[in-house]
């Protein structure tokens, strides 16, 4: 063979197997968030910086979303390469090894410097699943300006019976200004996930050691009747079917006077593109009463790769690009630093990041402390603070929380919600084997 | 009152009732329209705003985000290959129905509308496991198979109630005059059923064009139609109505807009079966 004929077989077998790894697809399954639709915006430069991988998005709604995963991921599906998923499923699917686990990260991943309590949250007996691409708390967000007017003062560690006592003083609902706003809607990951909280902070525990329901003890009764009481005395009208963009849509409207709900929502109430009173917001711990434990939630959006995948080496390279801090450092200079994905990396935590995002002190705070492995004051045989990490509790959830969404409407009294929660819960659980 | 005022009372009163009904009837479809135009500040704002300083920023970020075309010839290839095919199937099965009927004829076409009453939620699981053991998860065979099984019943129930309407004497006499059975199908009675047929097209059509749940279900991002594409701006935390408003206004106005042209066929249609 002659010197041009090896050249000409040579550039053939180059351009073949570049044709090949072009092949390389990743279908990436996300959420309709601002930090998702970033990330999609953003991935471009990844593509530049890998042309043998190609990115295909599918958005979907949270709960639609969870619905589509779980079918895929169950049935292994292979419809996805890299999905958006939470700690919850994260735990579950991890343990049932529908999740390929994220070992032989690159050392300039730098896993030390993400917060180990979002770590912990997504590994199973020390097997990391997912990468977090970022993490939310829950904080008390409140109006100085309302605040001020009224002679009030919001204390750094506010109890529950204080901010009731402020939401009275500010409601004036001849103004449509109401002192409280606080999630309604039924759902586990909806109103439960803020009266878990509540709960948490009145010494109340889902279950006791033994996997017995506790919702017949008087910690839940105080929790509840104070949740009720109040969202009926300051709440706005119709509170049993808000959510949290119905209560952002009222605080950022300026209706509402005290907020309890995801630090996510710091960088939306002091965006003056859409909220009115960008202005005059104030951040602070979320309201805790007998004890703290427990009273600010963890979550954690993250990425991780499904076992059924065909691409997973370039999945993880993908996940671990937009998990990184060079990814912070891209959005940092292309959107902002406000807009770093927030709650996941130590380093993000900059005095700049600090000083540009003024709810970033509370966030981390609440992160630090969030410990989803002693969330409660009497011990508790699972992990989770506003949720319980067993495939069951998503139906239960739901289920209790529409017997307390009932509550808050007046379709039944308090200690007739708490007990259909304790008899549903009971039922569920022995018919799903507990104690194990 | 003479009895010609009574009856100009009366018109005047049953128009102000009809217009009120189709003001109420079309108001979600203007408001989504409207908040369209809006920016997202102005989309929550309360009382709500009807004067605003219109903005097409909504329409610029769908068009930047996403593949509107891709997504929407999707819905258009889906539907429309499965309403053929649908009416493929139901007119023969509707006319030896109607015109063979038998003493089980009616108990058939209960059956096959009793099989619309069954959520679509409790055979997810085993379609999903067929459509993925026969590779067809995220192509527009298995949406156009599923809407197709789907619809069937509606469609053979509706095709089926416009051949009752015809009288078997016009059949006898093109058989009479040596039509045979392909002539007597497409050149009398698809003919007689022209408008009957449309409605029953524009009906499929639209349901095959709203469908949500399979095509969220079964699809990803090959065989993803507008439905998908307006679940992908719904989102929990964040407040996008006014960029959710835009997605689905672009998402309704296809339909809408053949709608609209056929909606002579379609009020001819409905006035002519049994869905008068």
């Amino acid at each position: 063979m002659n010197f041009p004929a090896k050249a000409l077989l040579a550039c053939t077998c180059m351009t073949l197997s570049a044709v090949s790894l072009g092949a390389q697809t990743l279908t990436i399954a996300t959420v309709n968030n601002s930090d998702m639709i970033r990330m999609q915006k953003l991935s471009k430069t990844f593509e530049a910086e890998h042309p043998q991988i190609k990115l295909n998005w599918v958005v979907l709604e949270e709960n639609v979303l969870r619905q589509r995963l779980t079918t895929d991921i169950a049935t292994q599906g292979g419809q996805f390469d890299v999905l958006t998923i939470g700690m919850y499923e994260a735990a579950l699917w991890g343990a049932k090894g529908w999740l390929e686990p994220m070992k032989d990260l690159p050392a300039s991943y730098d896993l030390d410097d993400v917060f180990p309590s979002v770590r912990d949250g997504l590994s199973v007996k020390g097997t990391l699943y997912a990468l977090p691409f970022y993490a939310e708390s829950s904080i008390t967000y409140y109006r100085t300006d309302l605040f001020k007017q009224a002679g009030l003062t919001m204390p750094e560690h506010p109890t529950w019976v204080q901010i009731g006592e402020f939401a009275e003083k500010l409601t004036d609902k001849s103004k449509e200004q109401y002192g409280l706003c606080l999630r309604g809607k039924a759902g586990w990951g909806e109103n439960m996930a803020l009266i878990g909280t509540l709960a948490n902070g009145y010494g109340a525990r889902w279950f006791d050691e033994k996997w017995q329901p506790q919702f017949n003890g008087p910690e839940w009764k105080d929790a509840l009747n104070f949740y009720v009481d109040n969202m009926k005395k300051s709440g706005p009208p119709g509170a049993s079917s808000n959510g949290f963009n119905e209560n952002l849509a009222l605080f950022n409207s300026g209706k509402c006077a005290i907020w309890v709900d995801a630090s996510v929502a710091g960088s939306f109430v002091t965006d003056k593109t859409q909220s009115k009173v960008a202005d005059h917001v104030g951040f602070t711990f979320a309201p805790q009463q007998v004890t703290d434990k427990g009273t600010s939630w963890l979550y954690s959006w993250s990425l991780a790769i499904p076992a059924s995948s065909k691409a997973k080496d370039a999945a993880k390279v993908f996940s671990a690009w937009a998990t990184s801090k060079e990814y912070g450092a891209l959005v940092a200079k292309t959107d902002g630093i406000a807009n770093v994905p927030p709650g996941t990396r130590a380093s993000t935590y900059s005095e700049e990041y600090m000083q540009a995002a003024p709810f970033a002190k509370v966030t981390l705070e609440s992160l630090k402390v969030a410990d989803p492995t002693k969330p409660t004051l009497k011990p508790v045989p699972y992990i989770g603070i506003q949720l319980v990490t067993i495939p069951e509790f998503q139906a239960i959830g739901t289920q209790v929380g529409k017997f307390f969404s009932g509550a808050l409407t007046g379709q039944q009294t308090v200690d007739q919600a708490l007990a259909a929660a304790q008899t549903t819960t009971e039922r569920e659980m022995k018919r799903a084997g507990y104690p194990k | 009152m003479t009895l010609q005022q009574s009856r100009r009372l009366q018109s005047l009163l049953l128009g102000t009732l009809a217009w009120a009904i189709a003001i109420v009837i079309f108001f979600p479809i203007f408001w989504m329209v409207l908040t369209s135009f809006k920016t997202e500040i102005d989309a929550f704002a309360t009382p709500p705003q009807f004067i605003f300083t219109p903005t097409l920023e909504n329409y610029l970020h769908i068009n930047e985000r996403s593949n509107y075309v891709s997504f929407a010839w999707n819905s258009v290839v889906i539907s429309f290959s499965a309403t053929a095919l649908c009416l493929l199937i139901a007119v023969p099965a509707a006319y030896s129905m109607a015109f063979y009927e038998t003493q089980r004829t009616k108990g058939t076409l209960l059956w096959m509308l009793s099989t619309k009453m069954l959520p679509p939620v409790g055979v997810l699981m085993p379609i999903y496991l067929l459509a993925k053991s026969m590779g067809l998860l995220d192509t527009r065979i298995a949406l156009i198979i599923i809407y197709t099984l789907i619809n069937l019943p509606i469609v053979v129930w509706m095709v089926y109630t416009y051949f009752k309407d015809i009288p078997k004497d016009i059949l006898e006499a093109a058989r009479l005059d040596g039509a045979t059975l392909w002539q007597e199908m497409v050149r009398v009675l698809l003919p007689i059923a022209k408008g009957g047929l449309a409605s029953t097209v524009l009906l499929s059509l639209i349901l095959c064009w709203n469908e949500a749940f399979w095509s969220l279900n079964l699809t990803s991002s090959n065989a993803a139609p507008l439905t998908a594409l307006i679940a992908s701006y719904s989102s929990p935390e964040g407040l996008f109505w006014a960029k959710l408003s835009a997605v689905s206004t672009l998402a309704c106005a296809p339909i809408l807009i053949f709608g609209w042209i056929s909606q002579k066929q379609l009020v001819r249609g409905l006035s002519f079966g049994a869905v008068k």
